[in-house]
């Protein structure tokens, strides 16, 4: 599986990319919407996990790019606002809520479950 | 006893709240409505009532003076004819006397057949002569025609013949003298050259004077007599002693007109006195009426002014007071809306405030929180791939701890990130169960510390409501919050949610605490009503009522004291 990390923090998303190295799941990360864009461009993923507050292109803005650019491209959002683990499928593109931070088991569960769908 | 409570009952029931500050210090630091009430009433009543009280006076006085001019002046005229008349009768008969003793000789005079001739002419054209006598210079009554034997009679060392010298004619007072029946005496001198006189003395009986008083028609409460300058009655009067006999009201004072005066008896009773002095002679006639009867007009007349100013006065102060306490207290209760809603806005203020602050705070915290936690989740996954080394076990061992700690960390920002997303207000879906679960983790270690039993009771089923999720947590904690200060430690508290009606459910909160008061529980909804003292604002039940009101709802409360309070929060599933 091969999955682009977008956040601000590179310390976090550094961290949680080589995390996700050690499980088998290949992840390449960049710090801000504009970039993610960009790279989405260059490289085909199979997910983008996203953060919800970034400076410059929100994490939702984001999404909305990414989702038309790429139809199908499944999402996960990071937010501090999420109490709970939520889901939902818009049509063109299916998004799950995490809670951050979040577990890495309960990311990869969750990637696991929007990929193999 | 009965009657005083239930007075004092009443009293509680119309008393105006603003005399009773208690509920109202914020509001009473704005205005002394006391006071203004008070300057509104007696204003009203002294602007009111000074210029009816002047008139009424002013009036009672006009009615006073008309009436007693109404009553005097038939009174006075009444006396001065009777004066005219009692003068007319005595100048008649002086006169009568005077023509005689200058027209008639001194022999015709001396002589008794020409005398009696002339006595019984005289009784013919005048009446009321008794007798008619000649008396000579040295008080020896030559002659004497009349029904006594007088002739010879020596009057010399009477007083009336000695002043009878000196002023030419006499008219005496009432007296017996020698015939025993009061009478009176007229008599004309005259002188000769040589300084010889003659008097000429006639007798009348005091018959006469009661005749003509009587003529005037006198009312039984009223009196009409003659007495003389000494005070003593000359002819009969009804109440007030016989002939002869000294009258119990003082002589009135000389006055050469008839007069009304006002004096009191020997028994302390008030009258109206009318008299007049006749002139040339002793007499002063008296006409005498009881005040009270005179008055009694007059003073009916006075009742009716004075009752209707009574009634006036009452009635006015009644209105004005009503109207008064009416408007005092609608400004009382509007500035009291006034300061609990500035209370609520300020409340709801710097909740949002602290809100906002909140959420920046767990937002930024946040972030490195997420950092610390990958990192040492990596960690953790290094651990795990490396072979053994000294002290791994202890390694885990603290990363596992930094873990868990994120993990503590990491609830308490997601707390306070929903705190200020519940300040916004909007309308969701809420299982009300979850959300009191929810509410009560707030008061969970005070629970757990003071050993308060805690139950939720919900009905399968229970339909999800559409309200406000920040507003009814509010609402829920301020009443939990309450009974928990209620409770002594090891109380009950227990929450029972069921479906109330079609379209409503109902949440009972009920605790084991030490109750409200019958007379506190109709005050506990009122803005600034506390009973923790210092410590309470007064607006925590304020604001929940409120807030169930503004979602629809409404709040109901029974309790018993020292066994406890049972708030029902009766909420709609659907906003209207």
């Amino acid at each position: 599986m091969n999955v682009l990390l977008v956040d601000d923090e590179e310390e976090l998303v550094s961290a949680i990319a080589e995390r996700l190295g050690l499980r088998g799941i290949t992840a390449d990360f960049v710090t801000s919407g504009k970039a993610a864009v960009a790279k989405c461009r260059e490289t085909r993923y199979d997910l983008v996990v996203l953060d919800m507050k970034m400076p410059g292109l929100s994490g939702l803005e984001t999404l909305e790019i990414l989702a038309a650019d790429h139809p199908g491209l499944p999402f996960i959002m990071l937010s501090g606002h999420t109490e709970v683990r939520q889901c939902q499928d818009t049509g063109a593109s299916r998004v799950c809520f995490l809670v951050k931070p979040a577990k890495i088991e309960d990311l990869i569960a969750t990637m696991r479950q929007l990929t193999s769908a | 006893m009965w009657a005083a409570s239930k007075l004092r009952e009443t009293w509680d029931r119309l008393r105006p709240k603003f005399l009773t500050g208690e509920a109202a210090t914020v509001a009473n630091q704005l205005f002394n409505y006391r006071k203004i009430w008070m300057l509104t009433t007696f204003g009203t009543v002294l602007v009111t009532l000074i210029p009816l009280l002047i008139l009424a006076v002013f009036n009672y006085h006009q009615y006073q003076t008309a009436l007693g001019a109404e009553i005097n002046y038939p009174f006075s005229r009444l006396v001065s004819n009777t004066r005219r008349q009692l003068r007319s009768f005595l100048e008649d008969h002086k006169a009568a006397l005077s023509f005689i003793i200058q027209d008639k000789s001194l022999a015709e005079l001396r002589d008794p057949r020409q005398l009696r001739r002339i006595f019984t002419n005289l009784k013919s054209a005048f009446g009321g002569f008794v007798d008619l006598g000649l008396i000579d210079s040295k008080g020896i009554q030559e002659s004497y025609a009349g029904p006594y034997d007088l002739t010879g009679r020596d009057y010399h060392e009477e007083r009336w013949f000695k002043d009878m010298a000196v002023t030419g004619v006499y008219v005496s007072d009432v007296f017996t003298g020698f015939r025993h029946a009061p009478h009176f005496v007229i008599a004309v001198k005259k002188d000769f050259d040589d300084g010889s006189f003659i008097i000429l003395r006639s007798s009348f009986d005091v018959g006469l004077f009661a005749g003509l008083i009587s003529s005037i028609d006198v009312k039984p409460t009223s009196d009409a007599f003659i007495i003389n300058t000494e005070g003593v009655l000359q002819t009969p009067s009804r109440h007030h002693g016989d002939v002869l006999t000294k009258l119990d009201l003082p002589v009135p004072p000389q006055a050469e007109h008839s007069e009304v005066i006002e004096v009191p008896d020997t028994r302390g009773n008030s009258f109206f006195m009318g008299y007049a002095y006749i002139d040339y002679s002793p007499f002063i006639f008296i006409l005498v009426k009881e005040k009270d009867a005179m008055l009694s007009n007059l003073s009916s007349m006075g009742d009716g002014i004075i009752g209707f100013s009574v009634v006036s006065v009452l009635y006015i102060i009644i209105v004005i007071l009503t109207v008064a306490t009416y408007l005092v207290n609608k400004i009382y209760e509007a500035d009291l809306r006034r300061a609990a809603t500035l209370h609520n806005v300020e409340h709801t203020n710097r909740m949002a405030s602290i809100g906002r602050l909140a959420a920046g705070v767990a937002h930024e915290i946040n972030n490195p929180l997420a950092i610390i936690n990958e990192k040492a989740g990596f960690m953790s996954d290094l651990l795990a791939m490396a072979g053994d080394f000294p002290g791994r076990d202890k390694f885990t061992g603290c990363i596992d701890s930094v873990l868990r700690s994120v993990e503590r960390c990491s609830a308490i920002t997601h707390r306070l990130l929903g705190f200020a997303r519940h300040i916004d207000v909007k309308l969701e879906s809420i299982h009300l169960d979850d959300l009191i679960r929810e509410v009560l983790e707030f008061l969970g270690k005070e629970a757990e510390y003071r050993n308060i039993n805690v139950s939720i009771q919900a009905d399968d089923g229970l339909p999800p409501i559409e309200s406000d999720r920040g507003q009814l947590q509010q609402v829920f904690l301020n009443i939990v919050n309450n009974a928990f200060a209620a409770m002594s430690d090891g109380g009950r508290l227990d929450i029972i949610l069921k479906t109330h009606d079609e379209g409503r459910v109902a949440v009972t909160i009920s605790d084991t605490g030490c109750g409200i008061p019958k007379e506190n529980l109709e005050k506990i909804f009122d803005p600034f009503f506390s009973t923790k003292k210092e410590k309470g604002t007064g607006l925590g039940l304020s604001i929940t009522y409120g807030i169930v009101q503004k979602l629809g709802g409404k709040i109901d409360v029974r309790s018993q004291v020292g066994r406890g309070t049972s708030f029902t929060v009766i909420l709609p599933v659907v906003r209207a």
